[in-house]
């Protein structure tokens, strides 16, 4: 069974008396352990896609399910604790809370989503800062960190609730070429070790070549789908 | 909570300089209000003190239409005897009651043998006179602290004004209620100051004198002046003693007399009342500033925490969570300032008194300013601030916990 499945889904914005359709009525399924990308020009739809699989927006028609729930049906609350429980965000500023240590931001998701023990949480937060390697930085702000540092922490705090999807937008357009390659290799063994699916929108070709099934987008429509040898 | 806490207090830190100018800012409140407080506290109860100590006491009674006609001190208005019994009863009855002291007034005629003017008499015991108003005996600016038969204190500006003096002897001469006149002569044994200033024109005889001169074959009194043991209980005293009272004396509907605190009978009250009014004021600004800056600081924290607020919300932080961080720092900064507020407030009453400040109060030389504040006045004002501040950071952090995510990530 997919982890994420949508059907005809569409989300449109108003602004003032216009409407504009950011996504035109797209189907497609992702499956659990994927290594996933949806690629396309800017405005073609990739962060507003991301957004409504992320629980972040609901869809203005069609039914989006991820994780055998239908995220349109959740009001504020529940996709709140939908998010917490099985999504995890890796963004492209990292997003990391700048009055907390690496550490902290990492287990800042069980504290406040999950309320894990103290005793869970430490064993965690160790174990994801070693396979991020960031344990000999854990108690650095993220203003003490680099651009790839702020990253991993961000990949860890994203993985510490071991979320069945990591949704990541653009997660390597602030890193440097060799940060990039690195940050990938990491989410791809993460991946391998705990099945977790990772979904991206990114221009990125360094990313898009390491992706296993990449999403074409273009005005708001899905252009085409291409796996393995398939991929341009 | 103790994690919120932690990140609330770390984001107040963030923004070091702000967070010192808000709480500085309720700072200077706080110490404003504990100081004027302390201070108009300290002139209230001087001044309470003085009316009610030395002249009133804290509670009267009287028959019922005296008050309305107090001053022409009307003689067919007083207390009879078996009235005056019951309500001795009933005073002896009621535990929280010091001292009361029967009185007996009257207008008269004060004579020097060459010329006489007006004066107004109390007929007293002296040693439950003195008891029921302590700082009668203070008033008494020359001559003895005790007052026999045959012997008057009369006020100072009378005295200076007909050239008496202590040992002099002086007459006086009174109407009584049947319209006859009658005199006796008197020894001046001490001269009184007046309480409120200028103008007093209240002597003090004994009350077997004034019932001599009024010619009472049972004596009648106009009032009874009672002290509490503890002045902060009066009202729940006075409720006692009036339900006791009413108990004792109602009849048919009727309540034959009538019973007055210490506030209905003297327009000094109105003072007081000022000095609460201005206090309440004080208090208002003091909400007013501790709620205009908050307000703005919290507006201008959720402001430049938007994608921040974006991040927690899209992890999964629950609404009821963004709400409680906010609401904290606002819970933090009225703390922070009512501590140091009341600290600094606390040290400035301490070095006013130190300064021994004193001031005058009617004939009253160099009474000694004794700021202080009440422990219940202080945790009040900790109090106000503290929810003020709160109230204040609810509005920025209700917008806070209500933002979509995906509005606060895309801001700029």
């Amino acid at each position: 069974m997919s982890l994420v499945v949508a059907e005809a889904i569409t989300k449109d914005y108003r602004t003032g008396d216009i409407t504009i359709r950011a996504i035109g009525g797209i189907s497609f399924a992702i499956d659990t352990a994927s290594f996933v990308s949806f690629i396309g020009p800017s405005g073609s739809g990739k962060t507003t896609l991301l957004n409504l699989i992320g629980c972040l927006d609901a869809p203005t028609s069609g039914r989006l399910t991820v994780a055998g729930t239908d995220v349109g049906t959740l009001d504020r609350r529940q996709g709140a604790a939908f998010r917490g429980t099985n999504i995890g965000f890796i963004f492209q500023d990292f997003n990391l809370l700048p009055v907390l240590t690496a550490y902290e931001n990492i287990e800042y998701p069980l504290i406040m989503v999950q309320k894990v023990p103290p005793e869970e949480r430490r064993r965690r937060v160790t174990a994801l800062l070693t396979t991020v390697g960031m344990a000999d930085q854990a108690n650095k702000r993220p203003d003490q960190l680099s651009g790839g540092q702020k990253q991993r922490v961000a990949i860890a705090r994203a993985l510490v609730t071991d979320p069945k999807i990591v949704l990541a937008d653009e997660p390597t357009a602030n890193l440097d070429s060799h940060t990039a390659h690195t940050v990938i290799e990491l989410m791809k063994k993460i991946r391998d070790e705990r099945r977790t699916t990772f979904i991206f929108s990114t221009h990125d070709q360094k990313l898009v070549g390491e992706v296993e099934v990449l999403f074409t987008l273009e005005d708001g429509l899905l252009k085409g789908r291409s796996s393995g040898e398939d991929k341009p | 909570m103790m994690d919120l806490y932690k990140i609330a207090l770390r984001n107040l830190l963030r923004y070091k300089r702000r967070t010192l100018l808000t709480a500085s800012l309720i700072t200077i409140g706080v110490v404003f209000v504990l100081v004027f407080m302390a201070v108009s506290g300290s002139f209230k109860a001087m001044m309470i003190g003085q009316i009610t100590d030395a002249m009133l006491g804290h509670i009267q009674i009287h028959k019922k239409g005296y008050v309305a006609s107090i001053d022409n001190l009307p003689l067919n208005l007083n207390l009879k005897a078996p009235a005056i019994t019951r309500i001795e009863e009933a005073l002896r009855q009621q535990k929280d009651i010091e001292a009361y002291s029967p009185r007996l007034k009257f207008g008269g005629l004060f004579s020097n043998f060459n010329e006489s003017t007006n004066i107004r008499l109390n007929g007293v015991y002296p040693d439950r006179e003195f008891k029921t108003v302590p700082l009668l005996t203070a008033r008494i600016a020359s001559g003895k602290k005790t007052l026999g038969k045959g012997e008057i204190f009369i006020p100072s500006l009378l005295a200076k004004g007909m050239k008496v003096k202590v040992g002099d002897p002086v007459v006086i001469v009174a109407t009584n209620k049947d319209g006859s006149v009658n005199g006796k002569p008197f020894v001046v044994a001490g001269i009184l100051e007046s309480v409120t200033g200028p103008g007093g024109r209240d002597g003090y005889i004994h009350i077997e004198d004034a019932a001599e001169v009024l010619r009472m074959p049972e004596l009648e009194i106009s009032e009874v002046a009672i002290r509490l043991k503890d002045f902060d209980r009066l009202q729940s005293t006075f409720q006692e003693l009036e339900k006791r009272l009413a108990m004792e004396f109602e009849k048919d509907g009727k309540f034959p007399l009538e019973i007055h605190t210490w506030e209905g009978l003297t327009p000094f009250f109105n003072i007081a009342r000022m000095l609460d009014i201005m206090t309440f004021f004080i208090k208002l600004m003091l909400v007013a500033l501790v709620l205009i800056s908050v307000l703005n600081v919290m507006i201008m924290a959720v402001y430049e925490r938007i994608r921040e607020i974006g991040t927690m919300a899209a992890i999964g932080t629950p609404p009821g969570k963004i709400l409680a961080l906010f609401m904290l720092e606002g819970f933090s900064l009225g703390v922070l300032g009512t501590l140091i507020g009341c600290g600094v407030g606390m040290l400035l009453i301490f070095i006013l008194n130190l300064a021994h400040i004193t001031f005058n109060f009617g004939q009253q030389q160099g009474l000694l300013l004794e700021a202080s504040i009440r422990p219940g006045a202080l945790l009040s004002i900790c109090g106000i601030v503290i929810i003020v501040s709160v109230l204040a950071s609810l509005q920025p952090a209700f917008k806070a916990s209500r933002m979509e995510p995906i509005t606060a990530l895309r801001h700029v």
